[in-house]
């Protein structure tokens, strides 16, 4: 499944050691979600399940972060990071934002400047009673026009998350944070002040986090499986022919219909999914690939799939389509990240 | 105030003036003066032209002491004083006593301008200025009887003798005045120059800080503004936020004034180390590259306290604004001994990975063991191992140059504080089996060195399995390297485990995954493990004795680790390296064999004297193979050196025992006799230079007359030529057996 182009783009999950390599190696309690709480460490995940608990009012509020393009990080844990300040962070960050953008000019802590910075919290962003709530950051300009009007613009948001991080969270000290992913929709000039305000201030470390296609496939067919109201959109898959002097790209669209009844026929346990079944729908889908066009779709590299639920590019780029699929998506993503970290 | 009035009032004859600095008398009468201040100790000895200058500037100072009225520069009175300050000033410079009295001139408005700009310039001080005249003439200063240009003039000449005046806390004092001549736009800079030479943490008041913002405001960013602002956020990081532009070079003009060449050129004559005026440095931020993105740049962060200051606690400070148990902010520590005295108040930085570059903090960290400050360190370098690592990630291997100075940097931390960071080893685990073997190759074999010791199965599929494979396709000199850096985490191992054992003795405290047993296995598989890889090594490389040097000093730490580090292990080495050396041609391997061997004897005797007393019960004892092993390497060794019997009495299955029949099919004429002291390749040479020496006659070479007296003699010879491994082991193990005949041998 992986091909050659990707290379050392991170260290290879080596399959050969289930005790680092791959990211599904280990035990994983997902006891928010399925009640058969600890899985063995076989390569298996829950099915992305439709959060039943969310109300429509839940859903407005965490609307603005779906059809946005958002990039990830992982964020090492924070230090003395405490919800009960987000006020002050949003003060002092607001000024380090300022001295930032006005090189060489002190700036007073707390006064009224061009940008203002809010740092507030999204509760509703989280597997389990153990995770932290969601920390939202957003930068928004006032129009210079007219600074009596009170309208702002958001101009960048980023938001770090942990949906059901039990795994690094449990074993942490009391004066660390566990929010190990952060997504950013904005200019990267604006990412790096807020991340080096966060990284001094709470001595964490942000890191791109890339998916590899090994994941990518296991996103196609998780979210595949998943149930929408809406007519939706076909399954995409986008893959890159590697080695070539010139970028070929071939994309492959499947009808959402068939690409469930095919992942029906292969799913043994409903609400539960393992390696080989990712592996089984992959080989029928290149299979299928084959008899029509004669190429191997195994020897190129998966860039990007964009199913109903989600879209996820290589790049760590990741688009959310269903809020009630929200957290299934970020529990995955949180997944990831902690697996970047540890 | 009161105090530079008082000093204004007090006006004394100069001679008997009572202060803590030498007074003109004792100026005059050289080599009897404090040593501190004999500045003109080193001048040539007393000559009537100095005497008489030296009453010429005593004569001036008295004048501009008593002169009251305004007197025109073309007065010849005036004249004569000024010069003859001036000349002294220059040529040696002005007593300490001296400033008090024509600061007092120069700055009253006595004279007009052109004589107190002649006055001032001539302030060149031979030690130090005393401080009280430096307060009085900031109060002339505030009365303002003196022109602007004087003022400033004034301040330059400040700026320059900084660093000479010999206190500092009642200028401290006057801080709040300097403070107010900032709104003066032409003296600004100067006074911020100075202000940023006297702030201390207590002048930052938040009254000050937003008066620097409103200068701001008015008058852009300045330079001196910004270096005297991000100074009050070094000291209170809360009251000011500001960051400055990567390329600041100079925060402050040079003052300018006509006085430090003067002051160098004094100093110079005067030969004394006075207080050199040092460049100041401002201890943020460094320049740095903008070439890539944020978060992927390796940065070691400066060490900061990045104290956020909470609207609450802000309140609470307002109520208990005299409190002293306010920690120790990590930018202000310099030296040692304020890490003695702060150390129950100092904070770790905001970033824990700045401790790297700072050995002190480093000292703090080692006897401050705390969780956090742990998993600090180790998510940083792991990350930023990780993200920065040169071959496993694209596009990273244009920055070659900086990742090594990286790992150059996490490595001395390792050293310092002698200790493993597990960030590293995983960072080893993940990168080695993608690693080619040269990039950063001195970097990552020392890496391997600080591996933590600890009992796990982990070490063998994730280090031994990809070093091997690099080691036997890799040339001669990275072999030895990996020989070199594996003995060097062989060292690091056992004096951790004798760190172990002696902590464990005080707090009897084991924990399950640390047991002796365990971390025995581990040791023992890192030898078998270099014992393997010598093995083949020494077959890839055919013997060479460069090879066999590194895998001798492998085998030096392991001879002793009984003795050395109370360790109930040995481990013969295998025979494919005895057989390399004992038969080779090196004498220095060889000789280091000996000594080798000679040590494990010493360490086998001492661990069976142990086991029969029984004084210690004994967890672990040496089974009888290592014995064994060892007096078959004995019997090798002897029949080779000594006893020429090697061939007979060789037994070690890989040894070399040879049928005489077999031997005699050779047609080597004395077959028996090439194996000894004399005739081994590696000492033949030793043999022929001392037979040309003790029979200089004799034109053939005849091996055959060193025997009997002459192979004792000879023997003294090779323990002059420095084989003391030779020496010993023939001492322990040879004689004693040569003596009470070859039944007993080794028998240890």
């Amino acid at each position: 499944m992986e091909s050659a182009a990707d290379g050392p783009a991170q260290p290879r999950p080596s399959t050969g050691r289930p005790s680092w390599g791959l990211p599904f190696g280990r035990a994983r309690r997902r006891s928010a979600l399925s009640p058969s709480s600890r899985l063995p460490p076989a390569p298996r995940r829950t099915q992305v399940k439709a959060g039943a608990a969310e109300v429509a009012e839940d859903t407005q509020r965490t609307a603005f972060l779906l059809r946005k393009q958002w990039t990830l990080y992982s964020v090492t844990p924070l230090y003395r990071f405490s919800e009960a300040h987000l006020r002050d962070y949003s003060r002092l960050l607001s000024a380090f934002v300022a001295a930032e953008k006005k090189k060489g000019l002190a700036v007073e802590i707390g006064g009224e400047l061009d940008i203002k910075v809010s740092v507030t919290s999204l509760p509703d962003l989280k597997g389990s009673d153990r995770d932290q709530a969601a920390i939202l950051v957003q930068l928004s300009s006032r129009s210079s026009a007219s600074p009596k009007n009170s309208e702002e613009k958001v101009i960048w948001s980023g938001w770090f998350c942990c949906v059901a991080g039990d795994e690094l969270s449990e074993n942490l000290p009391e004066a660390f944070t566990c929010l190990p992913l952060f997504l950013v929709n904005g200019a990267e000039s604006n990412t790096a002040i807020v991340g080096t305000w966060f990284q001094k201030t709470f001595d964490c470390c942000f890191r791109r986090l890339s998916l590899s296609p090994f994941n990518l496939s296991w996103m196609a067919a998780m979210w595949t499986g998943c149930k929408v109201d809406k007519p939706a959109s076909a399954t995409e898959l986008v893959f890159s022919v590697p080695r070539l002097p010139h970028p070929l790209h071939i994309s492959y669209a499947i009808n959402l219909e068939d690409a469930q009844a095919l992942w029906a026929t292969i799913q043994k346990t409903p609400g539960e999914i393992t390696q080989e079944e990712v592996d089984v729908f992959m080989d029928c889908l290149y299979s299928h690939f084959y008899r029509h066009f004669k190429i191997h779709l195994s020897a190129t590299k998966l860039v990007k799939v964009s199913t109903a639920v989600a879209s996820a590019h290589c790049d760590g780029i990741i688009k959310f389509r269903q809020s009630q699929y929200l957290t299934g998506v970020l529990m995955l993503l949180t997944e990831l990240a902690i697996c970047q970290i540890q | 105030m009161e105090q530079s009035q008082s000093s204004k009032t007090s006006k004394r004859p100069l001679q008997f003036r009572d202060t803590n600095q030498t007074d003109m008398s004792a100026w005059r009468k050289k080599g009897r003066t404090d040593p501190e201040n004999s500045v003109l100790d080193h001048q040539p000895p007393n000559d009537q032209k100095d005497d008489n200058e030296q009453d010429s500037l005593e004569e001036a100072f008295r004048y501009f002491e008593e002169v009251q009225d305004r007197v025109s520069l073309k007065n010849s009175i005036l004249q004569k004083h000024l010069t003859a300050v001036e000349s002294v000033a220059l040529q040696r410079g002005l007593p300490p006593e001296g400033f008090n009295v024509l600061l007092d001139v120069a700055l009253s408005g006595k004279f007009g301008d052109a004589v107190n700009t002649r006055i001032l310039r001539s302030l060149i001080p031979a030690s130090v200025v005393p401080e009280d005249s430096v307060v009085s003439s900031v109060s002339w200063l505030c009365v303002s009887k003196c022109s602007g240009n004087v003022q400033l003039l004034f301040l330059k000449w400040l700026i320059t003798v900084f660093d000479f005046i010999d206190h500092k806390e009642q200028l401290n004092a006057l801080y709040g005045f300097f403070f107010s001549f900032l709104q003066e736009e032409k003296m600004c800079p100067f006074v911020c120059h100075l202000l940023y030479l006297l702030t201390r943490k207590e002048n930052v008041k938040p009254f000050r800080v937003r008066r620097l913002l409103d200068l701001q405001a008015k008058m852009g960013t300045q330079p001196y503004l910004q270096a005297l602002l991000s100074l009050y956020k070094l000291f209170c990081p809360e009251l000011v936020t500001i960051t400055l532009p990567r390329k600041m070079k100079a925060y402050f003009r040079d003052p300018e004034g006509p006085w430090k060449a003067a002051i160098n050129t004094v100093r110079q004559r005067n030969q004394e180390n006075t207080q050199v005026a040092r460049p100041l440095f401002l201890g943020t931020a460094q320049p740095q590259s903008q070439k890539r993105k944020w978060n992927t740049q390796i940065s070691i962060p400066a060490s900061s306290t990045n104290k956020i200051n909470f609207e609450e606690d802000r309140e609470k400070k307002c109520i208990d604004l005299h409190s002293t148990n306010e920690s120790f902010p990590v930018e202000q520590l310099q030296t040692f001994s304020q890490l003695l005295q702060n150390i129950h108040r100092l904070e770790f930085p905001s970033q824990m990975g700045s401790v790297l570059t700072n050995p002190l903090l480093l000292h703090y960290m080692n006897c401050f063991k705390d969780e956090s400050v742990n998993l600090r360190l180790y998510y940083w370098m792991e990350q930023t191992l990780q993200q920065e690592c040169t071959w496993c990630v694209v596009d990273n291997s244009q920055y070659e140059e900086e990742f090594k100075n990286f790992l150059e940097t996490v490595y001395e931390t390792e050293c310092f504080l002698q200790e493993g960071f597990s960030s590293c080893e995983e960072f080893l685990y993940k990168s080695l089996p993608l690693w080619d073997g040269f990039c950063c190759r001195s970097q990552i074999l020392r890496f391997v060195s600080w591996i933590p010791l600890r009992s796990s199965s982990e070490i063998k599929s994730h280090l031994y399995n990809p070093l091997a494979q690099l080691f036997f396709t890799s040339s001669l000199y990275f072999k030895c390297s990996v020989l070199e850096s594996l003995k060097e985490l062989l060292q690091n191992w056992l004096n951790c485990q004798v760190t172990r054992l002696d902590s464990e003795s005080d707090s009897e405290v084991h924990s399950s995954n640390t047991t002796l047993s365990g971390l025995v296995n581990t040791i023992a598989e890192l030898i078998h493990f270099v014992g393997w890889i010598s093995t083949v090594a020494l077959r890839l490389e055919s013997n060479h004795t460069f090879l066999l040097h590194f895998i001798l000093d492998f085998y030096e730490t392991v001879c002793d680790m009984y003795l050395r580090y109370d360790l109930p292990l040995l481990i013969m080495p295998p025979p494919r390296v005895f057989y390399a050396v004992l038969l080779g041609m090196d004498s220095v391997n060889l000789n280091q064999l000996c000594y080798i061997m000679h040590r494990y004897r010493t360490n086998l005797v001492t661990a069976k004297e142990n086991e029969l007393s029984k004084k210690k019960i004994l967890q672990f004892k040496f089974s009888n193979q290592t014995y064994q092993e060892y007096n078959k390497y004995l019997t090798a060794m002897v029949g080779c050196l000594w006893t020429s019997n090697v061939f007979q009495k060789d037994i070690h299955p890989q040894g070399i025992a040879m049928d005489d029949e077999l031997l005699k099919k050779t047609e080597v004429p004395d077959f028996k006799n090439s194996f000894n002291i004399v005739c081994h390749p590696a000492l033949m040479s030793y043999a022929f230079f001392y037979l040309q020496q003790a029979f200089p006659d004799n034109t053939t070479v005849d091996f055959s007359l060193i025997k009997g007296k002459e192979w004792n003699r000879y023997l003294e010879y090779l323990y002059l030529q420095g084989l003391d491994g030779l020496k010993v082991f023939i001492e322990s193990s040879v004689k004693r057996i040569s003596q009470a005949s070859h039944s007993k041998s080794g028998n240890v």
